[in-house]
């Protein structure tokens, strides 16, 4: 078993609370993905993790070991830096082998394990290269088989593919997924994007402002976001707000729809004007202004019989509504009136 | 195109005339050690018009003096050179890489020591130096020299550890290296041109210094700028002599520069990141 948690851990830079006394479980085994904005402390926690940091408070337990006072290699840990941080001076040989080399272990173990994991890389044309002489990819894969190499308890990836382009980022999402499935090894992987979360995730924990919003798989933070922040946050093109009367009418602040739950229909009762229209072949999206000021996006409208400026009626799919209070909290779903139909509401 | 070849054209003369005059004393040190000390004082002077000679050489070296001061020189500033790489080398490493609130004024600080006159510490260093039986001996000048030229190898240091981006020391952590392996093994290797460049600096520094040689040793631990230094007292003024011995004296440094110099141009850090 190769558990870490997280009991109140708590990190200050000088005055500035960074996380504030976090208690997580990262599940073992398991894909778990740290998403939040930048400056939430995503990566700082990654950080105190892997014992690039010093914790200030709070408990740190690897396989039930406190381990807040162990040296970052102790920890059996290996991280994923966002720069790849290769030594540029070795070759992928020597980047590969290094943790064994310091470790002391028989030069023929270091060639055995480095070349099995240049192999399951397709690195193995590029050994003695050295890293400036390799793309992008290439840079990242022999990254990750510098983590492979040292058989952690769990990699942790520090947005690891924020500077490759997008075709690459979306290959190496699926080559990261399958080789952490195939090792079954925990992961733990910051990211500010939330699409990479919801695509790689078992387990999303959102941060905000030095806290855990929320944490559940990504099929229960899409359904049911525990904050007006994590409702917005999660999901593209992102949730609309509704406030006002029609919010009012649900007994609710704030209300929020996904745009595959806004359809327009000429029996709708929101009076909204079209904006703008993005079509995407599978998909489309209308970008409208209602009339009460709110900007919203409805998704996969079929045929598209209207132009900008025009006036359309907008409805709100039944059971689609997010009911959230004055503190922005998700309230519980209401049991519906017998007979109210509480979805038709005019703006 | 015209008026850029035309820029080209100044700007070299420029480039020309101003190397000429800053190599001007270096030159004619150059081509006195080859006359004869009549010819050297002679006016007008002459340039190359005049009786080619090695004496001054032949005479330097038989005297056996010089050796002597080399062995004398290679020691004190190869010794203090080294010890202040090994002290600075940490002490920049931690600037570099664990700053605190505290880390610029301390760099400014140690700075501020090269503000004083070493002439403002000669009389407590003396005092020292006599009581604790290091006057005139090679340990006390490696001492001196490396404590002299520390701050400037931390600066140089700091400076250029800064370009090292921090990641790869964590990543070498992360993979296990103790701190010594993360010195040796990672920074050390990705600094190399900045360690090179400050050691070549520190060590022509402690080979050029003259107050503290002149004055803290007389006959064991002479140095070759003491060495020169004799030419121009008891028994007169040598000018050829006196440019022989010191381009004799210029020649090891230039060596140990020229070595330094493929380490100097060598840019290792590129395809580090990104």
């Amino acid at each position: 078993m190769s558990g870490i948690v997280l009991e109140g851990v708590t990190k200050r830079f000088g005055d500035h609370l960074v996380t504030d006394a976090i208690d997580l479980v990262i599940p073992d085994g398991a894909f778990t993905v740290f998403v939040g904005p930048s400056g939430c402390g995503k990566t700082t926690l990654l950080r105190l993790i892997a014992g690039l940091e010093d914790i200030d408070s709070g408990r740190l337990l690897i396989d039930g070991v406190d381990a807040a006072q162990t040296s970052p290699a102790a920890r059996g840990l290996a991280m994923v830096f966002q720069s790849y941080a290769l030594y540029p001076h070795m070759t992928v040989r020597a980047n590969l082998g290094f943790a064994l080399k310091v470790a002391r272990r028989p030069r023929a173990e270091i060639a055995e394990r480095t070349e099995q994991v240049a192999e399951m890389l397709n690195l193995t044309p590029f050994l003695d290269r050295r890293p400036g002489a390799l793309s992008g990819g290439q840079r990242q894969r022999v990254a990750i088989g510098r983590a492979l190499v040292r058989e952690p308890k769990a990699f942790l990836f520090d947005e690891p593919l924020s500077n490759l382009d997008a075709e690459l980022r979306a290959q190496m999402r699926i080559e990261i997924r399958r080789l952490q499935q195939q090792l079954g090894i925990t992961a733990i992987y910051v990211t500010h994007d939330q699409a990479e979360a919801m695509t790689m995730a078992d387990r999303i924990v959102v941060f905000r402002d030095g806290r855990v919003e929320q944490a559940g798989s990504p099929g229960e933070i899409y359904r049911n976001p525990a904050s007006r922040f994590v409702a917005g946050f999660i999901g593209s093109p992102r949730m609309n707000f509704l406030g006002g009367a029609i919010a009012a009418k649900h007994g609710a602040v704030t209300i929020g729809v996904r745009p595959e739950h806004l359809a327009i229909d000429p029996a709708g009762t929101i009076s909204a004007a079209v904006q703008a229209i993005e079509y995407l072949g599978s998909d489309s999206f209308v970008h409208l202004g209602a009339q009460s000021g709110e900007t919203l996006i409805a998704r996969g409208v079929p045929d598209l019989d209207f132009r900008s400026g025009d006036t359309v009626q907008l409805r709100i799919a039944p059971g689609a509504v997010h009911r959230f209070d004055a503190d922005d909290r998700a309230m519980p779903a209401p049991a519906p009136a017998p007979g109210a139909n509480i979805f038709e509401e005019t703006v | 195109m015209r008026t850029r070849r035309r820029h080209r054209a100044i700007a070299t003369m420029f480039a020309w005339a101003a190397s000429l005059t800053i190599a001007f004393p270096l030159l004619w040190t150059l081509l006195t050690s080859f006359k004869t000390e009549l010819e050297a004082v002679s006016f007008p002077p002459r340039f190359l018009s005049f009786d080619w000679t090695l004496a001054n050489y032949r005479g330097i070296l038989a005297e056996g003096d010089y050796l002597h001061s080399l062995v004398n020189s290679v020691i004190v500033a190869g010794g203090s050179s080294a010890l202040v790489l090994a002290l600075a080398i940490p002490a920049a490493w931690s600037m570099a890489f664990a700053p605190t609130h505290r880390t610029r004024g301390i760099l400014l600080w140690m700075l501020s020591t090269k503000m004083l006159p070493p002439v403002g510490v000669f009389i407590p260093i003396f005092l020292f130096y006599r009581d604790w039986g290091l006057l005139d001996s090679r340990t006390g000048l490696v001492l001196l020299l490396a404590a002299a030229n520390l701050p400037i190898a931390v600066w140089m240091l700091f400076s250029n550890f800064r370009e090292v981006p921090g990641e790869i020391l964590e990543a070498s952590r992360m993979d296990g290296a103790s701190l010594w392996q993360e010195l040796v093994s990672v920074l050390a290797p990705l600094a190399l041109p900045g360690i090179a460049s400050t050691f070549f600096l520190v060590f022509t520094l402690a080979w050029n210094e003259s107050f503290w040689t002149l004055n803290l040793v007389t006959t064991e631990a002479t140095p070759l700028t003491a060495f020169i230094a004799a030419f121009s007292s008891p028994q007169g003024l040598f000018w050829a002599r006196l440019s022989a011995a010191s381009i004799l004296s210029i020649v090891p440094v230039l060596l140990i520069g020229w070595l330094c110099q493929r380490q100097l141009v060598r840019g290792l850090t590129f395809g580090a990141v990104k």
